[in-house]
């Protein structure tokens, strides 16, 4: 495994948002990290790339192995050598993640200036060379452009060509597709998943769609109010989903054939931190309810955190 | 026919500024459609294609540079002030943004009582509650604040401020395009109750091809201010190839259906320099030399399906 997280904990303050989380990811693998917004998947993004003090978060519990140091130990300075550099993060929205008085090339060049030590004109050429492989048309011209002159989908290419520029091992892409058109979508998702494939990176794709994870995922981790719910290969999950949150997010998209009216969405919404349920965090909204739901809170056992898991649809 | 548009065409003007020249886009442009009593129709296209520009010029909220409304055989474009807002009460919009489109300093009850007080209609007793209860939200809400509720529990306050009046038409502007894909489930199935308890017509804006085959029962396809396609069934296979591509960006929730992603090479042309033809030709896989220098204009076959492509699919 490049990257394993094992029973971690996350802190804000004096909740937990976080429980005992635990996945992992090889090189070459795609990992698609799913739940409503309030589950935890930025937060998860956020610690694995240390970024957790930003919001006052802390580890409090658990280890992250990335090649088998373990980052929650690692000193700030440790952490700065590795983000941007083997470990790249894209973040949901690309208006905000540019310098708008910055021009294009100048940020790409940056990032191997300072994590690869190339001197500004080999920087210049290599940032050329990652812009013309995301199929950027004119990709000179683009470098000496603004954020402000560019289409919201040329912005996230350009972010990507950031998580490039470092030659990144594991990329963590945090819904990198939520702010943009079908089209566009459907496109990053191709080069995202191209990058995979030809240069062996890892990814853990970040979304609440699950014709997204569908599409691209090898493996998918559910989470849900902090705790993963399930946690399968991708064709199994879609097949026979377990938990009962699985099946009822999958549902929540419209298929071909779907009856009127079948598309219902789950009742309620995902409790706040300060609010979670006692026992099985889903169980006020799930459809499967039944003894010992309420009381305690089901553990992680074959790949299902549930103590009614469906049986195969 | 309850809402009749014919030649529609909106212009915006971007005044002289500094250092740069007036400008002018046509964001609609010369859009027919008619509306029958009882529909469901989606309108479907990408962001700048001129969807929600339509949606307001259709309710008046804007003046139309060129065509007419007509609305239950009035021409709305030609209403005076005093009549037009007697006919709002027959025709609503809920708008995209649940945040920004509830005031944070009224309470439930101030929100679904203001349309009575702007009208000058005396409030029927107990007609909140009735409101709520038809959105399905819980009567205790009604002194609660916007910032208390959730996004989804916004947009049904949203749909009850709509519905306030009792109209007959409704103009939905991508209104679960801000919600998790579990909550917009639960308001699409809300908007589907509504529509069959109190007979509505609905007009609904999206962005989302495969959610909107869903449930509507006629698709219109803009692409850059036109319509391009109009399927009377939803189901039908599109003839456009835009509207081909539109589909073949949406993902199912089903590994086994996975995409081969052709994409859409190029990117949309800037609305204030159009090029001449179709404006799709740039990035359409079957443009020919007449596409580039010709219109295609909207025809209509023998069931109805009309397409704007000279060498449809």
């Amino acid at each position: 495994m490049l990257l394993a997280v094992q029973n971690l904990c996350v802190s804000i303050g004096s909740v937990q948002p976080l429980d005992q989380i635990s996945f992992g990811v090889d090189k070459g693998e795609i990992l698609g990290l799913v739940g409503e917004s309030g589950s935890g998947k930025s937060l998860t993004a956020l610690a694995i790339t240390g970024l957790l003090p930003l919001i006052g978060g802390r580890v409090s519990a658990g280890e992250i192995l990335f090649d088998g140091t373990d980052l929650t130990r690692l000193p700030e300075a440790g952490l700065r050598a590795l983000r941007g550099r083997r470990i790249a993060f894209i973040t949901q929205n690309p208006m905000t993640a540019l310098d708008p008085v910055q021009r294009i090339g100048d940020q790409i060049d940056i990032v191997a200036r300072l994590h690869l030590g190339l001197s500004k004109p080999k920087a210049r050429a290599r940032t050329i060379d990652i812009l013309t492989q995301l199929r950027i048309p004119e990709a000179r011209a683009i470098c000496d452009a603004y954020p402000h002159q560019l289409s919201g989908g040329m912005k996230q290419r350009i972010v990507i060509a950031m998580a490039l520029a470092g030659e990144p091992d594991l990329i963590v892409a945090d819904e990198p597709t939520t702010a943009l058109d079908v089209t566009v979508q459907a496109q990053i998702i191709e080069i995202l998943s191209g990058l995979v494939r030809e240069r062996g990176l890892a990814l853990i794709l970040i979304t609440h769609d699950m014709g997204v994870v569908a599409q691209v995922c090898d493996r998918v981790v559910v989470l849900y109010a902090g705790r993963v719910a399930e946690t399968r290969e991708v064709n199994a999950l879609f097949r026979t989903p377990a938990h009962p949150y699985s099946r009822a997010l999958i549902d929540c998209i419209p298929r071909e054939g779907m009856a009127a009216g079948a598309l219902t969405g789950i009742p309620g919404a995902v409790p706040s931190v300060a609010t979670y349920p006692s026992g099985c965090r889903y169980h006020p909204r799930c459809a499967n309810v039944g003894a010992g739901c309420r009381d305690q809170a089901p553990v992680l056992a074959q790949g299902v955190a549930c103590f009614h898991p469906l049986q195969g649809a | 026919m309850l809402v009749n548009l014919t030649a529609l065409s909106k212009k915006f003007d971007t005044p002289v500024g500094f250092l740069k020249p007036a400008r002018s886009m046509m964001a609609v442009r010369g859009v027919s459609l008619s509306i029958s009593k009882g529909s469901f129709v989606g309108v479907v296209g990408e962001s700048g294609c001129g969807k929600s520009t339509l949606a307001r010029l259709v309710l008046r909220l804007i003046e139309p540079t060129s065509g007419t409304v007509t609305y239950d055989g009035t021409d709305l474009t030609a209403l005076k002030p005093g009549p037009m807002r007697a006919m709002r009460r027959r025709m609503q919009m809920v708008f995209q943004d649940p945040y920004s489109s509830l005031d944070p300093r009224y309470t439930l009850a101030d929100v679904l009582t203001e349309p009575y007080v702007v009208q000058g209609v005396k409030l029927p007793a107990g007609r909140v509650a009735e409101l709520l209860a038809q959105v399905g939200l819980s009567t205790d809400t009604a002194q609660s604040y916007p910032h208390q509720l959730s996004g989804g529990q916004r947009q049904r306050v949203g749909i009850a401020r709509a519905l306030a009046l009792a109209p007959e038409f409704l103009v939905l502007d991508e209104p679960t395009a801000s919600l998790d894909v579990s909550i917009q489930a639960q308001i699409i199935s809300l908007l589907q109750t509504l529509r069959a308890d109190l007979g509505l017509t609905y007009l609904f804006i999206s962005h989302d091809l495969g959610l909107v085959r869903y449930f509507c029962d006629r698709i219109v396809v803009m692409y850059l201010g036109s319509v391009v396609e109009d399927m009377p069934d939803p189901q039908a296979s599109p003839r456009h190839p835009y509207t081909a591509g539109l589909m073949a960006s949406t993902f199912a929730p089903d590994p086994a259906k996975r995409k081969d992603i052709a994409l859409m090479s190029g990117e949309i042309p800037s609305p204030y320099n159009l090029p001449p033809g179709c404006a799709f030709a740039g990035r359409c896989p079957r443009a020919t030399a007449q596409c580039r220098a010709e219109n295609p204009t909207l025809t209509t076959d023998p069931k109805g399906h009309a397409v704007a492509c000279f060498n449809p699919i």
